[in-house]
């Protein structure tokens, strides 16, 4: 029993400060990727390459004057972003990092929690997600900030059915198990899923970019139109916790994206290469090197949500809406169809 | 502790919150408050299933309830700007009548739950029927006819909300603006 508890802990605390970390330095390569992009040099003054701005950052946020507007309903406007970054951060409890560790001759999984329910789970946890900003954006008492808050909500609902009905065609295809590391576990021999679920993968990737509020889908906090959306009154860190929690939510989305359809911490000749290498089932060898291998994967979603972000200017709202309801929910509804249809002949369900 | 099992702590602590959430729900003045503490209680609720070994019926409750309906719920209520000066007086015959009917309903409640305590609660070991695979099996086995009926209900539901929603192609804007 107090094993269990310490490896909880330890587990616990491992991916909260994992999360945090990468996020914080998210925030730096997102500016290093814009001057990339734009050629200039980014952020290079705190530390070697500029390595210790995200902590700079941070420092500035905590520092500053914290404002509450006093039209403001003053509980309401602290519980916004509080729940805003506790959802972000929840949905990386269902999320296996790497393969099982050997210890003391017991197995331990590289995971929080391995419920029957996970896909199900992060879906509740994205849906609870829109609360956060919703209750922020009325609470400030701002017509931008309500205007914001209201974009911001009926967005994530429009794209959250496309991406479940996603999801379905996802899971149909991996054997029919809602556990994400059933899903993962599944791509360790044969091929990844996104060989039998590539349209589902690009509806769910445009679903993700819609659900982090990145651009091209970041009609909520517009400035032309919204001065900050639904963070205009806000000041100090709950401001930065806003911001971070977007990073939080790209992380997690992108391991997401990764473990569903391109195998998590599995790779092409993992096998293969760990018997080369001599390394035992529930080594630490084996763990290091599939999470290594997702760290990768994660890093280069990453990537392609900053890549888009700094090329692809915004959409307009309409056009925001017609792609959700219109595009995006009958090409997941034809997904579903078409995998149904092509598990069928595969033999992977029967009826 | 006392002679009660986790379970059972679990299942009072729950309900009280439950409880006392739904009553916060119709004390408070606030609309918003009040949805926001009936989100409260629809998690209460997702905890009783927990605890009934029902887990997919929990996080689907939360999905759809607390996710998708009281957002759109919160989301009328911010948009229509309530407040108290707004608020409709109502008429003191109204007041009483409503008291009238409420104490009524209570009466008919107690007089139903009176002799619930003679009833035997079959207590079995751990029921698998929440989990999803059993649940699955049921509904498209044995409760096949009520579900196929549950989701022509929704079908109809949503069709008739797209008819109501739908604006009318006869009249064209200027036409609204006019009336």
């Amino acid at each position: 029993m107090i094993h269990l508890l310490i490896y909880k802990a330890v587990i616990c605390v491992a991916v909260f400060l994992l999360a945090l970390g990468v996020a914080a330095y998210a925030t730096l390569w997102e500016r290093k990727f814009a001057a990339f992009l734009q050629d200039r040099k980014g952020p290079n003054r705190a530390g070697k390459w500029g390595l210790l701005q995200p902590l700079a950052d941070g420092g500035k946020m905590f520092m500053k004057e914290e404002i509450i507007p006093n039209v403001s309903n003053r509980s309401l406007f602290i519980l916004g972003p509080s729940l805003f970054m506790v959802t972000a951060v929840m949905t990386s409890a269902v999320i296996p990092w790497g393969k099982p560790l050997m210890f003391h001759g017991k197995l331990y999984d590289l995971q929080i929690t391995d419920i029957n329910i996970g896909v199900i789970y992060l879906l509740g946890v994205v849906s609870i997600g829109v609360y956060g900003i919703m209750i922020g954006g009325w609470a400030s008492n701002n017509k931008f900030a309500l205007l914001g808050a209201v974009r911001a909500s009926s967005q994530m609902i429009s794209y959250e059915i496309a991406m479940g009905i996603a999801l379905i065609a996802l899971i149909i295809s991996s054997g029919g198990s809602l556990s994400l590391k059933d899903i993962i576990e599944g791509q360790d021999k044969g091929v990844c899923n996104f060989v039998w679920q590539p349209l589902g993968f690009l509806i769910f990737f445009i679903c993700a970019l819609a659900e982090t509020n990145r651009a091209p889908f970041d009609l909520p906090e517009c400035e032309t139109e919204l001065v900050g959306g639904y963070h205009t009154e806000y000041s100090s860190m709950k401001l930065g916790l806003f911001l971070f929690a977007e990073y939080i939510n790209m992380f997690i989305s992108s391991a997401i994206m990764a473990g569903f359809y391109f195998g998590g911490y599995n790779f092409p000749f993992a096998h293969e290469l760990y018997e080369a290498f001599g390394w035992a089932e529930g080594s630490f060898a084996i763990s290091l090197f599939g999470f290594g291998v997702y760290f990768i994967k994660i890093f280069l979603f990453i990537c392609l949500f900053m890549w888009i972000r700094w090329t692809l200017p915004r959409f307009r709202y309409d056009q925001l809406m017609n792609l959700g309801w219109k595009t995006l929910l009958p090409l997941s509804l034809f997904n579903l169809a078409l995998t149904v249809v092509v598990e069928y002949f595969r033999g992977t369900i029967h009826f | 502790m006392l002679g009660l099992t986790i379970t059972q702590w679990l299942f009072g602590i729950l309900s009280f919150l439950a409880i006392m959430f739904a009553l916060m729900v119709v004390f408070t003045r606030n609309p918003v408050n009040s949805v926001l503490y009936l989100v409260l209680t629809f998690f209460c609720i997702a905890g009783h299933y927990i605890l009934l070994n029902a887990q997919f019926l929990a996080v689907v409750h939360i999905v759809v309830y607390a996710g998708a309906i009281m957002v759109l719920f919160l989301f009328i209520i911010m948009l229509m700007n309530l407040n108290p000066d707004a608020e409709p007086r109502k008429h003191i015959v109204t007041r009483i009548i409503a008291g009238v009917i409420g104490g009524v309903l209570l009466f008919v409640m107690v007089g139903a739950l009176k002799g619930a305590e003679q009833l035997q609660i079959v207590q079995g070991g751990p029921s698998q029927i929440g989990l999803v695979k059993n649940l699955g099996k049921v509904l498209f086995s044995e409760f096949l006819f009520p579900f196929e009926i549950a989701s022509i209900l929704l079908l109809a539901a949503l069709v008739g909300a797209i008819m109501i929603g739908k604006r009318d192609t006869n009249t064209n804007d200027k036409d609204i603006i006019n009336q």
